[in-house]
Parts: C-alpha cells; sequence; structure tokens
C-alpha cells in the first residue's frame, strides 16, 4: 500500500490567509496578495507532519493531503 | 452569413455537419433530418457498459471533443459508463466565447444532428437523462431547441428524457463544472476538482458532457462508421471541423474544414484576406497569437503545439498589419478579467492586474517596471484556479508580448503607436461583469 500523499489547495475556497506558507514555507510560496504558490505537490517523507499541521490550520479548510501521487 | 451556392463546390468528404445546410440552404426541421439520415441508430449503438459497439466505434474513428480540450470521445464514455449509478448526459452549447459562433451556427442549421448524438451516446452508456445547456442571453436558440425537442417528442423518436435549460451568460458559465453546478441548483461558476463530473456529476450521478459539435460529429459515426469518418482530416486527427472566422476576410463566417487543412487555406475559404496580415488570433479569447508567417501551418493539434497554440473551439480572427495588437490584446484581457467568476486568488488579483498593466502599455504608459512586472504575474495565472480561465488569459498575454514583441518596443519607448488610436477590430463584449449565476 503506498502511503503517497500531494498538496493540493481548493483555490476556489483558498481566501489567502497564509497560513500554509508560515507552516510549510519548504512547499508553499505566497504571491504578491497572499495566494499561495506550491513549489511541488507530492509531499516528501520528512515534512509529513509538517504538511498535516498546515492542511488542519488552514481556516477555510482549503489545504488538503490527498491520498496518492496526484 | 454563408452562401450555400458559393461553398457547394468543396470537397464532399470535408462537409459532414454542414452538408444539408450546405444542399438546402434552409435549416432542417426533424421531417428533412429524417428523410437525409434515418432515425438514430440507437438499438445498435447500445451495449453493456464498456462494449458498447458506438464506443468501440468511436475509438477507431478516433474522434476528439471539438469543444476545446481535445480529449478522445470514446474515452470520455468508458469513464462515465464504470462510474457508479445511472449516468446523466449534459450538451454544451453555451458557446461562450465571444469570437466562435459556430455551437449556435450547427444548432441553428441541424439542431437533429446534436439531439441524434445525445440520445446515442445516451444509449450507448445507458442513461436516461440529456440536458441541454444554451446561454440565457440567446433566447431565440432556446425556443428554437425547444420546438426541436418537442419535435422528437411528438414523433416517439427518443426513449430518454430531453430537458432544454436557459443559464446564465459568462464566459466561465460553460465550463463544465459550471454546467454540473447550476444543474445541481447552485451558480453556473466552475467547481475545484475533486469529485470529477464523470464520477459524480448531475444529481450525483455519473455525468457526461459533451460540446455540441462533438456530438453532431458522434451521430455521424454511429451512422456512417469508423472508416468513413477517417477519410477526412489526418490520420492522427481525423475527421473535419467547425472553425469560426473573421476579422480582415472577406467572408466571415462559420466553415466546416477537414483537421489538417492549412491555416491560410481555411482564411482563403472565409473569402481571403481583405488586406496584409499581421498574425492571426488562435483558439478564441483564451487562445493565442500566431504571427501571420505561420498561416501554412496545417490546423492540428500536434502541428499547432510545437507553436505554442492549439485550435480551442476553433476559433480564426485575422488580424491585419493596421491594427495594434496590444490594443486588441488589451481589451479582450479587460473583458476576460470582468468575466472571471472571481473566485480564486488569481482571477481575483492577478488577472485584473495584468489587464490593467496591459492597458497602460497599450495605450503608451508603461512605467519602468511594467515589462517585468507583467511577466511575473502573467506567469503565475496558470494552473492556479479552480478553472483553467487564469490560464487562457495567460497564454493569451504571453503570445501577445511575443508576437508583437516589436511593438511592445515601441509603446515602451516612443508611447502609442498610430493603430492603437484607429477603432478596434476584434469584436469584444463589454468588459462588465455577469448580472447573475443563478
Amino acid at each position: 500500500m503506498t502511503r503517497t500523499r500531494t498538496l493540493r489547495v481548493d483555490r476556489a475556497a483558498c481566501t489567502g490567509q497564509g497560513l500554509c506558507a508560515e507552516l510549510l514555507p519548504e512547499m508553499v510560496d505566497l504571491d504578491e496578495w497572499g495566494y499561495p504558490i506550491l513549489k511541488g505537490t507530492a509531499i516528501p517523507s520528512h515534512l509529513r507532519a509538517h504538511a498535516r499541521r498546515a492542511v488542519a490550520a488552514c481556516p477555510v479548510l482549503a489545504l488538503h493531503a490527498d491520498r496518492g501521487a496526484g | 452569413m454563408n452562401a450555400p451556392a458559393e461553398q457547394a463546390t468543396w470537397a464532399a468528404t470535408e462537409t459532414r455537419l454542414l452538408s444539408a445546410w450546405y444542399a438546402t440552404g434552409r435549416p432542417a426541421d426533424l421531417t428533412d433530418h429524417l428523410r437525409r439520415y434515418g432515425s438514430p441508430p440507437v438499438t445498435a449503438a447500445r451495449g453493456n457498459h464498456r462494449s458498447a459497439p458506438l464506443i468501440r466505434a468511436l475509438e477507431a474513428a478516433g474522434l476528439t471533443g471539438r469543444g476545446g480540450a481535445g480529449f478522445p470521445t470514446a474515452e470520455k464514455l468508458r469513464a462515465v459508463a464504470a462510474g457508479r449509478g445511472r449516468p446523466v448526459v449534459v450538451v454544451n452549447a453555451m458557446e461562450s466565447e465571444p469570437a466562435s459562433h459556430k455551437d449556435q451556427f450547427l444548432l441553428a442549421v441541424a439542431p437533429h444532428l446534436v439531439l441524434d448524438g445525445a440520445v446515442l451516446a445516451a444509449g450507448a452508456i445507458g442513461a436516461d437523462t440529456v440536458h441541454l445547456c444554451v446561454p440565457r442571453g440567446r433566447s431565440a436558440q432556446y425556443w428554437q431547441l425547444r420546438r426541436a425537442v418537442d419535435e422528437r417528442r411528438a414523433a416517439c423518436l427518443d426513449e430518454v428524457d430531453l430537458r432544454p435549460h436557459a443559464l446564465p451568460h459568462a464566459y466561465v458559465s460553460s465550463e463544465s463544472t459550471s454546467l454540473v453546478r447550476w444543474l445541481n441548483g447552485g451558480e453556473a461558476r466552475p467547481l475545484s476538482a475533486p469529485p470529477r463530473s464523470h464520477e459524480r456529476g448531475v444529481g450525483r450521478r455519473p455525468t457526461l458532457v459533451h460540446n455540441a459539435e462533438t456530438l453532431a460529429h458522434l451521430a455521424l459515426v454511429a451512422r456512417h462508421g469508423p472508416g468513413w469518418f477517417r477519410q477526412a482530416g489526418t490520420p492522427d486527427e481525423p475527421g473535419t471541423t467547425l472553425v469560426t472566422v473573421s476579422g480582415a476576410v472577406a467572408s466571415p463566417g462559420v466553415l466546416e474544414v477537414a483537421l489538417g487543412t492549412p491555416l491560410a487555406t481555411v482564411l482563403d475559404r472565409a473569402g481571403g484576406a481583405v488586406e496584409p496580415l499581421r498574425a492571426v488570433l488562435l483558439g478564441g479569447f483564451a487562445g493565442t497569437w500566431l504571427p501571420a508567417e505561420h498561416l501554412g501551418t496545417p490546423l492540428t493539434r500536434s502541428d499547432l503545439a510545437r507553436l505554442g497554440a492549439a485550435p480551442g473551439a476553433g476559433v480564426l480572427v485575422a488580424l491585419p498589419r493596421s491594427a495594434c495588437g496590444l490594443t486588441e490584446t488589451a481589451r479582450v484581457l479587460a473583458y476576460l478579467a470582468a468575466h472571471s467568476a472571481g473566485q480564486c486568488g488569481p482571477c481575483r488579483f492577478g488577472l485584473p492586474a495584468v489587464a490593467d498593466d496591459f492597458a497602460a502599455l497599450a495605450a503608451g504608459q508603461a512605467d519602468a517596471l511594467l515589462l517585468s512586472r507583467l511577466r511575473r504575474r502573467t506567469g503565475l495565472l496558470p494552473d492556479r484556479g479552480a478553472c483553467r480561465h487564469p490560464d487562457g488569459a495567460a497564454r493569451l498575454a504571453a503570445s501577445a508580448l511575443e508576437c508583437f514583441a516589436d511593438d511592445v518596443e515601441h509603446h515602451l519607448t516612443h508611447g502609442t503607436c498610430a493603430a492603437a488610436r484607429r477603432p478596434p477590430r476584434l469584436s469584444v463584449p463589454a468588459a462588465t461583469p455577469p448580472e447573475t449565476w443563478r
């Protein structure tokens, strides 16, 4: 069974709060209006816990760590 | 729009969807349609799930979607048929692309070919309902479609339920997820995937969304088979396609051409250029500017992909040398910015910013940092929205900077050009947001 996780932003739900970039700067940048720019989508195993925290912290539930390799 | 007499001389293999129109010069009602084609071969198309004969025929024919994405039709049908629950068919005749008229034209002259296709597709995947989506702004088209559906009901032709709908008219309301969302009682604005419509769409059922033209081709493949379909086009991209030609040509309008026809020949069939051309806008407002020296390129996805372009919804707009490509692009970008659903960051902020900078560039009011800012912001639009709207706008903006690079230089150093002060050439609707999404 694969344990790969893929980072995904629900773009319509996202309001640009920017917590994801604070909690997961290795994978998320922000544009000049505060909306996320993903540097990659496959979550490396050493960042899995950070990714989980970022997903949980998003106030509008727009950040997801999907099962599988996108 | 299209004079039947002069166009009837084209090779018969290249006119299919429009052949009845070219032969008679009037829209085909159900009697005309049945006389020419007979009733749709629904029973022959039916089969169990993935093995329906029609799906196999479509695969052999190599038919791809004519709405812009170019996805293989057989694969789409298979995916929906494999879903859980009874599938639904949605006919996308929204044609929100302002430079495209092909679906409106097809529905006006051969509505029953489109409806046949929808009914046949429904039969092949086991759907019992077909939703027909047209924009609310085109009420004549809606009522004509209702008449066509009533004709079929009176003749007890179909076993599936055909339901016409008039949806809000906005650029992004023709996205397949917008249709599904509206049919489910929501707003005609795109949704983020997942779930994908083919898995869970209208009424949470597997949903097949097809462009009107694609279904008309499907109806002919069901009758004449894949071998016939492949007589036109190229081996890799078989068949014909409808195109809308406008701009600096003698007779703008909707044409049917074989895939692989050189762009210059397509323009010739629209009466040819009326003045020397600078470029062609290919695909639509979310398309690509192609410099005139590439007009020898065949109209296929693969040939155009090499130039960073795509056939899109079959739009060609001929831009003469006397026009300012930057000004035209600025007007289109303003429209695209106004017509976004305003749901995602890139469309709420990035796209309007790009449109404003482009307007400043076109007006010769660029500051020193404009070009680098414009390139950076354009680069950040793709792949960051719920739908492909920002991607399309970025494609247009980037291709304009490349195609009209000399003008960019001129506008930056000497201010706006003389051409920018002439009346605009592209027909662009007002850049005002849609009144309603529901």
